[in-house]
């Protein structure tokens, strides 16, 4: 892969990612709704191969879906292909199954299923659908939502209480803290415009509900440091695969240091992408935007290949910083970790790092270059 | 004879690992035979037993080794497992038990029903037994069998505090056997349990290295093409869940024990050909499943949890954690035979084995092939067509016992549907409205409620698996009317974040649950989870349901398995507070507990 290959990718890349993070994330996330729908679609035999490329897509589900992080994705072209697929094949397997299901099987359930099963699949794939009692079987998505109405009240204490040893000696923490410390990137980087060190790191602590999160990148080169930050949230759990962050940010590299108020959201989408997506408001109105993806593709229970996306955004150019307004740079890093340990992987990489816009510019016209591929070498560890 | 192979394992130090140090245990447990027992004939490694009606045990730290390294374990009178407790139904039992440690500690005695104060849990039955004190248990022995007993404080359990528990019936045994051997079969880890539960709440797959990868992918699409790969895992990937999440903690760390004994000590029971031999199996793991074969004998379980069943001639049981299953073995030729107990997840096996002599070995079978856990373990009934490794048990049953005629879905013109669920009678599922919250990462909407799965891994293996559909208690239900009223409970979790909870409530977020003193219960379990939960009942027992709701077997720890919804019944008969709770003990500590209070 070389430089001119890839920079047209970088900016459409970031594009959909920015899309993605002023979008209701979590809202989605959590009620992914395509899930049920899926449920359906994959349902007989899937995963022994006994009915290869069965699949049926749920007719509104997967349209429905919103901008899926797929897109990002270096499997964005197979999937594709595989929506395609399912498509074609819609029609014979949907009677494979009927045919399938039937035997074996007394006329009542028969009946049932040919009756249920297309509604279901149609009210999997509808949100605030997953209350339809009217029609017998409720069916509410496989994850998130929201409760219906005639949901179960789960108190069965008819009045009683605890008695008065209650949490004495049993030592049971069911909300407990812990702190992790995660070196994600300690690296050197070799590229062409020099050597330098890089650092990626978060580091939280507190319980399920809510943590103290922070989070620290930074580059340094020809032996000065280039850029840095260092943010603060106060990170609350907001939904089964996402948080939210609230905090500060501050900047600090060459030119004047910056402080930001942070908001954002942080979590693990369908298809196991990571992701961060953060908004910043500064002094003199200016305002930013961090979006962040990463991807673990294990090799082997130990190797893992690790693509990560990360793109930056000013609402207005910081000369003082050479920052332009618009998107200012993005990077796209491929790190091939060994863990020897879960908590400690040594790694290799490469880095494509590119300036944008007005940033170019400020780059451009202090000689520097806007482009630069880095070969890197670190250490991943967590505690 | 044949000699024993040690089963392909990737590197040396790994091998030693799972095969640990032929000579570790507690000192305190190898060779000390108690010559004066005339009931159960030790061997080597058979623990200590102690029988009567005064006990006095001491929990105590004691360096144990089972895998070259020495490490501190918790311990009952020196042994891991604790000493073999052998009372008598009908008598009156004191038990004196000392702290020696320097925490507060507990011993819980695990499916003995009894007045609640001597029930052993900190913080509900009592309040725990302090540094240097003595607590005296005293209470009345109303049931026989196969019972264990083990700490219900923090960690206590995973290190070492647990023993096996048998009480001999007031009348005559029901079936009578020349030999008898508790097989007690846990999980040792070197590391502090509270380690492993830090770091599974850092990263839940921490101990899982069997996950999906990138050339299984690519495989798959050179076996059933693009789509078809795609597909297989679409539904994983869209809900960020693992199908090889069989079990949290796996022979990365673990080391699986037969009566105090890595698989390199094997211990070892002894036999005459032709007697007739009771192995009383007991899972005191903390957080691992086992399913038990010996290679070459047919095994015929009459006892589940203490309580006799019809007999079922297997090959092969799922002994979830905290359950008991008795089984007759009466091997005629003059060899030995391994007793093979593999991790659910297949990631290492304890083993033992039966021989004429000591010292002699049968081959060790390899370890089944890991597989992905199937559609109806993450649907439930919503898959309606079969899996091709997953037929239904129900065809290769033989009825075990004489009184089959209410077996369920022979009744039922024999066409019951092969997920178990025929259409009319799904039941109706009604999800907690605190069940949307990020403690919850899945609902199944249509649970399978037929019980003749052996679950993930045993399906369809050519073998005849135990499962619940087989078991029939012949002591009958407490009380044969019909229950009064319904509980329905969901087992739920986020496994991302590794929360554990019922109807997405942790301990500490849900008030305790009430029955009425007298009532006569059902509870209906919906497990909206991808894991296995030993879901257990102090106190009272569980009685166990057919899907039509007719009584089968009396239980104290019911396996609900993934996506299921399992129904029993419970007699409110015993005042008191009580604990309720999934008996994984990093579930239990991660909030999937309850207060029960009977008033």
């Amino acid at each position: 892969m070389n430089g001119t290959r890839l920079s047209p990718a970088l900016p459409r890349l970031a594009l959909a990612i920015a899309l993605l993070a002023s979008m209701p994330l979590a809202g989605w996330a959590q009620n992914v709704p395509a899930a049920n729908a899926d449920a359906m679609a994959t349902m007989p035999g899937m995963d022994h191969g006994s009915m290869d490329g069965m699949a049926m897509p749920a007719p509104a589900g997967t349209a429905r879906r919103p901008a899926h992080p797929r897109k990002l994705a270096p499997a964005s072209t197979t999937h594709a292909h595989a929506s395609s697929a399912m498509q074609v094949m819609d029609h014979g397997s949907m009677q494979g199954m009927d045919q399938g299901s039937m035997e074996g099987m007394d006329e009542g359930s028969v009946q049932h299923e040919d009756a249920s099963s297309p509604q279901m699949i149609e009210q999997g794939s509808m949100p605030g659908m997953d209350d339809s009692s009217q029609q017998g079987m409720p069916m509410g998505p496989m994850q998130g939502g929201s409760p219906p109405p005639d949901a179960r009240d789960p108190d069965y204490s008819a009045g009683t209480d605890y008695g008065p040893t209650h949490g004495l000696g049993m030592a049971m923490n069911d909300n407990p803290r812990f702190g992790k410390l995660l070196l994600n990137q300690l690296e050197v980087a070799h590229g062409r415009q020099g050597n330098g060190h890089r650092w990626d790191a978060e580091a939280w602590y507190g319980n399920d509900d809510d943590k103290l999160w922070l989070r620290t990148e930074g580059e340094r080169a020809r032996g000065a440091l280039e850029s840095a930050d260092l943010e603060a949230f106060w990170n609350h759990t907001l939904g089964t695969f996402w948080n939210t962050q609230i905090g500060l940010r501050t900047d600090a590299g060459r030119g004047p240091d910056r402080t930001w108020a942070a908001f954002g959201i942080q979590g693990l989408a369908p298809y196991w992408f990571e992701l961060e997506a953060t908004g910043y408001v500064g002094a003199a109105g200016r305002t930013a935007a961090r979006v962040r993806a990463d991807y673990e593709l294990l090799l082997t229970q130990r190797l893992v290949l690790q693509p990560e996306f990360d793109a930056n955004l000013y609402g207005r150019a910081d000369p003082a910083r050479r920052l332009g307004a618009g998107l200012s740079d993005a990077e796209l890093g491929l790190r091939l970790r060994y863990e020897i340990r879960r908590q400690f992987a040594p790694y290799i990489g490469v880095v494509w790092v590119r300036r944008l816009g007005g940033t170019a510019d400020f780059a451009r016209a202090e000689g520097e270059g806007i482009f630069d591929r880095q070969w890197v070498a670190g250490v991943r560890i967590w505690f | 004879m044949k000699s024993f192979h040690p089963p392909a394992a990737t590197d040396l130090s790994r091998r030693r690992f799972v095969q640990g140090v032929a000579l570790g245990g507690a000192a305190a447990g190898l060779g000390l035979l108690r010559p004066n027992n005339v009931w159960a004939l030790t061997s080597p490694g058979q623990p200590t037993v102690l029988s009567g009606t005064n006990f006095h045990l001491e929990v105590a730290e004691t360096p144990v080794n089972y895998t070259g390294v020495v490490r501190s374990a918790t311990t009952v009178n020196g042994s891991l497992p604790g000493p073999l407790l052998r009372w008598k139904e009908g008598t009156t039992v004191t038990l004196r038990v000392t702290n020696r440690l320097r925490v507060p500690t507990s011993i819980h005695w695990h499916g003995i029903v009894l007045p609640f104060r001597m029930d052993g849990v900190p913080g509900i039955a009592f309040d725990g037994i302090a540094p240097g004190e003595t607590f005296a248990y005293r209470f009345a022995v109303r049931q026989a069998g196969t019972y264990w007993y083990h700490s219900h404080s923090r960690f206590q359990e995973q290190t070492g505090l647990f023993g096996p528990l048998v009480i001999e019936p007031a009348g005559p045994e029901r079936y009578p056997a020349d030999r008898d051997y508790v097989v007690m079969l846990n999980d040792w880890t070197d590391e502090d349990p509270g380690r492993v539960y830090a770091k599974l709440k850092k990263q839940s797959d921490y101990y899982n290295f069997h996950q999906p990868t990138a050339p299984e992918f690519f495989h798959d699409v050179r076996r059933m093409g693009l789509g078809g790969a795609l597909a297989k895992r679409r539904m994983w990937n869209e809900m960020r869940m693992s199908p090889t999440d069989l079990s949290d903690v796996s022979g990365h760390t673990y080391t699986y024990l037969m009566n105090g004994q890595a698989p390199a000590g094997n211990w070892t029971g002894l036999f005459k050909p032709g007697e007739k031999i009771r192995l009383r199996f007991i899972n005191g793991s903390a957080s691992t499943i086992f399913d038990v074969r010996i290679p070459g004998l047919k095994m015929t379980v009459i006892s589940a949890d203490g309580q006799d069943i019809a007999p079922v001639p297997v090959d092969e049981f799922r002994v979830s954690v905290a359950e008991t299953y008795d089984v007759i073995v009466e091997p005629q030729d003059e060899r030995a035979y391994t007793l093979f107990a593999q991790s659910i997840d297949r990631t290492g096996y304890a083993r033992g084995t039966l021989a004429p002599r000591s010292g002699m070995e049968a081959e060790v079978p390899p370890m089944d092939p890991r597989v992905w856990l199937g559609m109806e373990d993450m649907m439930g009934a919503m898959p309606m067509g079969h899996t091709d490794h997953g037929g239904p048990q129900g065809s290769q049953h033989t009825a075990p016992g004489k009184d089959m005629g209410d077996m369920p879905g022979m009744d039922m013109s024999g066409m019951q549907e092969p997920g178990g669920t025929t259409a009319h009678s799904m039941p109706k599922i009604r999800h907690a409205r605190t069940e949307y919250g990020p403690g919850v990462d899945m609902h199944v909407d249509m649970p399978r409620t037929n019980l003749d799965d052996p679950g993930v891994g045993l399906r369809g293996n050519g073998r005849r698996v135990l499962t619940y559909a087989d078991l029939r208690s012949l002591d009958g239900p407490i009380d044969p009317r019909e229950p009064e009223r319904e509980i329905e409970l969901h087992l739920t979790g986020n496994m991302e974040r590794f929360m554990w909870s019922f109807d997405g409530e942790k301990f500490s977020e849900a008030k305790p649950v009430h029955f009425n003193f007298g009532e006569r219960l059902r509870i209906v379990l919906v497990n909206d989870t991808m894991m296995n939960h030993p879901i257990h009942l102090h106190g009272m027992f569980s009685e166990l349901e057919d899907p039509q709701g007719r009584f089968i077997a009396r239980k104290h720890t019911i396996n609900v398995q993934p996506a299921q919804r399992i129904t029993y019944r419970v007699n409110a008969d015993n005042p008191g507070r009580w604990a309720y709770h999934c008996h994984l003990m990093y579930h239990m500590e991660a909030g999937m507990f309850r207060e029960v209070v009977v008033s």
